[in-house]
C-alpha cells in the first residue's frame, strides 16, 4: 500500500503517484487550450477589440463629434433635451461622447455595415453597455477608442453606462437604432 | 528589553501559543470579526436596495453603503483575519516565539487607525467612489490616508511575519522545513508584499492629487496599477484560504498532503504568475494591445489556474486517503458521505472548496478571457463571480477556522453548537446562490453597482427582460439568507468571545521556555494530541484517492462545457474588429 506515511523521508523525495501526475497533465493540456483559444479568436473570430487607440484632448474630440453632427444629423430627440439623432454613412467614423451623465450624440446604423466608432470620455470613466446584446466597453477620458462594430439585426438598442460615475450614473442612458 | 518566552500548549491540540502573539491573533481576529459586522450591516441596505421590488435606500446612500461595504469586506475583515492567520502560521506551527511583539502591535493600531480614517470618509458622505475609487473621480483626501494607514500597517505585520520565520530558524524550533500550512501562509505573505507595493505606488499619488500637490493622474495608468493591488489583494486571500483548508483537513482528519511536492510548487506558481491576472480587469479598456492582456491575463499560460486546480485535487484527495485509512473504503464516495457534516470546522472548509471551484474559479477564468470579457464586463456576473470566490471561498474558509480557534486560541466553549452545525450550509448555500442569480442577472447585461435597473423618470430608458428581474428578486431573497447565516456566526463567536464558558484545564500553567523552544516538540504522534502533529509534520499520504479523481473529472467537464458555452454565445453578437 502505498498509503503508508514516509515522513522519515524527506518530502521533496518522495515520488510523485501517477494519478496525481496524470491529473496534473489533463489540467496543464486543458490551461494551454484556453490559452490558445484566445489567439485563435483573433484570427478567426468576429469578436475582438482592435489596438486602436489614441490620446485625445476632450476639446478635439468635441469638435470632431460637433463636425459629425453638423454632416450627419437626421432630427432631435427627447423633448427639450434635443439630442441630435445622427446617421452617418456606412464605414464612416463616428464619434460618441460619454460625459456626467449622457452619451451624445444618439447614433442610428444602418444593419450590416460597419462603422468606426470612436469612444472617449470627457471626465470620468464610464462603462458603454450594448443592450439587449450586452456588448461591454470602458470608456476613458483622454483616450480616443476605435471599434469597428457590424450591427446584425434592425431594432432599438439601448446604451447604458456600466462604469460608475456618480450620483446619477444610473440616470446616463441612451439609444442606438439600427435600420434596415 | 527582555524577551518574553512564555508559552502555553494548548491541551485539546497540542498547539504551541507564545504569549504575546496569542493576544495579537485574538486582537487581529476581533477587529476582523467587528469589521465584517460593519460589512455585514451595509449588506442589508446593498442587497434590499438593488432588489427592485423593495429598493429600500435613495442613490446617494446606496453608492455610499456600497463603497463602505466593499472596503470592510474585502481589506479589512479578510487582511484583519489574514494577520492573524500569519501569526498563528509562525509563531504557532513553528512553536517560536513572536518576533517584535511591539512592533506587531504598532502595526494592529496603525490598521484600526486606517480602517477609522477610511470608514470616516466614506461616512462623511463625499467618498462613495467605490472600493475601486477610479481617479479622476475623487474622494476626501481622508479616504485615501486610511487606505495608506491600513496597508503600512499590514505590511509591518507581514515583516514580523518574516521576522518570526528567521527567530524561528535561529532558534531552531523545528525541523527540516517549514509545513505545508506556514508554506502557504509565506505565500500569501509575499503576494502581500508587492500588492501593498502597488498599492503605495498608486494611493499615495493620488493622496496627494486630493489634496492638490499633484495636478494630474491618468486614468488608465491609475486602472493599471490599481488593480495590481486591487486584485493582488484576492490572490492573497486565496493563498490564505488555500492554507486554511490544507490546515482544516490536517485539523480535523490528520490528513497529509497527497504529495507535498506537488502542493508546494502549486503555491510557488501562485507567487510566480497571480500577479498577472489583475490584467484582466483591463480586457476592454483602450491603449493596452492584445498581446499584453493575451499574456497577462492568462496568467501567462494559465499557470496560476492550474495551481488551483491542483490544489483543488489535493485538498479533497487528501481528506480521502486519511479517511480511507480509517476504514472509509467502500465505494467511490463513503469516505466523503461518512465525513463529520455537523461539524461546522469541515462543512465550511468543504463547501468553500467546492464553491470556491466550480462558482468562482470556473466562471473566473471564463470572464478573464480576453474576448469573453466583451459579454460581462462591469456588469453584474462580477459580483456574482467574486461572491463564489471572496465570500464562499475565503469568508467561509475563515469562519470554518474560527470555530476551531474559539476552544483552541480564545479558550471558551463554542456557544450554539446547534446554530453553528447549521451556520456554514445557511451562509455558504445562500451566498451560492447569490452568486449564481447575480451571474444569470449579468449575462442578461445588467449592470453592476446601479441603483435602478428600471430607470425611472428619464428620457430613454432600457427595459431589462422579466428574467433578469426575477434574477435580481432571488439574488435578494438568497442575499438575505447569507446575511441571516452571516448572522449567526457573528452571533457565535462574539457570544463564544465574550460570554462562553470558559475552557479551564487542572493545573495548566505557563511554560516558560528557554531559547525560544516552548515545551519539548511533540514529535512523532505524541499520544492525545494528534492535531498539533498533524498540522505541523511533513510528509506525503500517497494517492489512493479514486473518488477525489471522479469529483475532479466532474469539475473539468463542467468548465470546459461552461467555457465553450460562452464562446458559443460570444459568436452570436455584433462583429467587432
Amino acid at each position: 500500500m502505498t498509503i503508508s506515511y514516509t515522513s522519515e523521508r524527506a518530502w521533496w523525495k518522495e515520488p510523485l503517484e501517477r494519478t496525481e501526475l496524470l491529473w496534473i497533465v489533463i489540467a496543464l493540456v486543458w490551461c494551454l487550450i484556453m490559452f490558445f483559444m484566445m489567439p485563435y479568436w483573433h484570427i478567426y473570430g468576429q469578436q475582438n477589440l482592435a489596438n486602436e487607440a489614441y490620446r485625445a484632448k476632450p476639446e478635439d474630440f468635441a469638435r470632431k463629434t460637433e463636425e459629425m453632427i453638423a454632416k450627419h444629423k437626421v432630427r432631435e430627440e427627447g423633448g427639450d433635451l434635443k439630442i441630435p439623432v445622427v446617421r452617418p454613412p456606412a464605414g464612416s467614423d463616428v464619434y460618441l461622447i460619454a460625459q456626467l451623465w449622457r452619451w451624445y450624440p444618439m447614433l442610428e446604423l444602418e444593419s450590416g455595415k460597419s462603422y468606426r466608432i470612436h469612444l472617449m470620455s470627457m471626465d470620468w470613466l464610464h462603462g458603454f453597455s450594448l443592450q439587449p446584446e450586452n456588448i461591454n466597453i470602458q470608456v476613458h477620458p483622454g483616450y480616443e477608442h476605435v471599434v469597428t462594430v457590424t450591427p446584425t439585426s434592425p431594432g432599438t438598442y439601448a446604451i447604458i453606462c456600466n462604469e460608475y460615475c456618480g450620483i446619477n450614473h444610473h440616470t446616463m442612458a441612451s439609444r442606438l437604432y439600427v435600420v434596415k | 528589553m527582555a524577551v518574553n518566552r512564555m508559552f502555553r500548549t494548548c491541551p485539546a491540540s497540542g498547539l504551541v501559543f507564545h504569549e504575546p502573539a496569542e493576544k495579537l491573533m485574538r486582537w487581529n481576529a476581533v477587529a476582523a470579526v467587528v469589521s465584517l459586522l460593519i460589512g455585514g450591516l451595509l449588506a442589508i441596505g446593498v442587497v434590499l436596495t438593488r432588489w427592485q421590488a423593495v429598493h429600500l435606500l435613495p442613490p446617494d446612500m446606496f453608492y455610499q453603503f456600497l463603497t463602505a461595504h466593499g472596503i470592510n469586506m474585502l481589506i479589512f475583515w479578510v487582511i484583519f483575519f489574514e494577520i492573524a492567520v500569519l501569526y498563528f502560521a509562525g509563531s504557532t506551527l513553528l512553536k517560536a516565539r513572536l518576533a517584535t511583539p511591539r512592533i506587531a502591535w504598532a502595526a494592529f493600531w496603525l490598521m484600526i487607525l486606517g480602517a477609522l480614517i477610511n470608514n470616516y470618509s466614506v461616512f462623511r458622505g463625499d467618498s462613495s467612489v467605490m472600493f475601486t475609487s477610479y481617479a479622476p473621480m475623487g474622494a476626501h483626501p481622508t479616504f485615501y490616508l486610511g487606505l495608506i494607514l491600513f496597508a503600512v500597517g499590514a505590511l509591518v505585520a507581514c515583516f514580523v511575519f518574516f521576522g518570526t520565520l528567521v527567530v524561528a530558524r535561529a532558534e531552531r524550533t523545528y525541523r527540516n522545513s517549514v509545513p505545508l500550512v506556514t508554506f502557504g501562509a509565506i505565500t500569501a505573505a509575499i503576494i502581500a508584499v508587492f500588492t501593498i507595493a502597488a498599492g503605495a505606488i498608486i494611493l499615495i499619488p493620488t493622496f496627494l492629487w486630493s489634496v492638490g500637490l499633484v495636478s494630474y493622474i491618468d486614468s488608465l495608468m491609475y486602472k493599471t496599477v490599481w488593480w495590481a493591488f486591487g486584485h493582488s489583494s484576492q490572490q492573497i486571500n486565496v493563498a490564505a484560504h488555500v492554507s486554511v483548508w490544507y490546515a482544516i483537513a490536517a485539523i480535523v482528519f490528520g490528513a497529509k498532503p497527497m504529495s507535498e511536492k506537488v502542493s508546494r510548487t502549486a503555491f510557488l506558481l501562485y507567487i510566480l504568475f497571480l500577479q498577472l491576472a489583475s490584467a484582466h480587469h483591463l480586457l476592454t479598456d483602450p491603449g493596452l494591445t492584445s498581446n499584453w492582456k493575451i499574456f497577462n491575463t492568462s496568467y501567462a499560460m494559465y499557470l496560476a489556474v492550474l495551481a488551483s486546480m491542483v490544489h483543488g485535487l489535493t485538498v479533497p484527495g487528501a481528506i480521502e486517503v486519511a479517511q480511507r485509512k480509517k476504514g472509509y473504503t467502500q465505494g467511490l464516495f463513503e469516505w466523503l458521505r461518512k465525513a463529520p457534516w455537523g461539524n461546522p470546522v469541515f462543512s465550511a472548509m468543504f463547501i468553500s472548496l467546492i464553491g470556491f471551484g466550480f462558482l468562482g474559479g470556473i466562471s473566473g477564468v471564463m470572464m478573464g478571457t480576453e474576448q469573453l470579457n466583451l459579454i460581462i464586463h462591469n456588469t453584474i456576473y462580477v459580483p456574482g463571480h467574486f461572491h463564489a470566490t471572496v465570500v464562499v471561498g475565503t469568508t467561509l474558509a475563515f469562519m470554518g477556522l474560527t470555530y476551531f480557534l474559539i476552544p483552541v486560541l480564545f479558550r471558551r466553549e463554542l456557544a450554539f453548537p446547534t446554530l453553528a452545525k447549521y451556520q456554514p450550509y445557511v451562509f455558504g448555500l445562500g451566498m451560492s446562490a447569490v452568486s449564481l442569480f447575480l451571474m444569470g442577472a449579468g449575462t442578461l447585461g445588467v449592470p453592476r453597482r446601479h441603483w435602478d435597473i428600471g430607470f425611472a423618470g428619464i428620457p430613454f430608458p432600457h427595459e431589462f427582460p422579466g428574467a433578469a428581474w426575477l434574477m435580481m428578486a432571488l439574488a435578494g431573497i438568497t442575499g438575505l439568507v447569507a446575511i441571516v447565516g452571516g448572522g449567526m456566526y457573528l452571533l457565535i463567536t462574539v457570544w463564544s468571545v465574550f460570554l462562553g464558558k470558559r475552557i479551564t484545564t487542572p493545573g495548566f500553567q505557563h511554560v516558560r521556555a528557554r531559547d525560544g523552544v516552548a515545551a519539548p516538540a511533540p514529535a512523532h504522534a505524541a499520544a492525545g494530541q494528534p492535531v498539533g502533529v498533524a498540522i505541523t509534520g511533513h510528509g506525503s499520504a500517497g494517492m489512493i484517492a479514486p473518488g477525489t479523481f471522479v469529483l475532479a473529472m466532474v469539475f473539468l467537464v463542467s468548465f470546459v462545457l461552461y467555457y465553450f458555452i460562452n464562446w458559443k454565445y460570444l459568436a452570436t453578437v455584433w462583429p467587432l474588429k
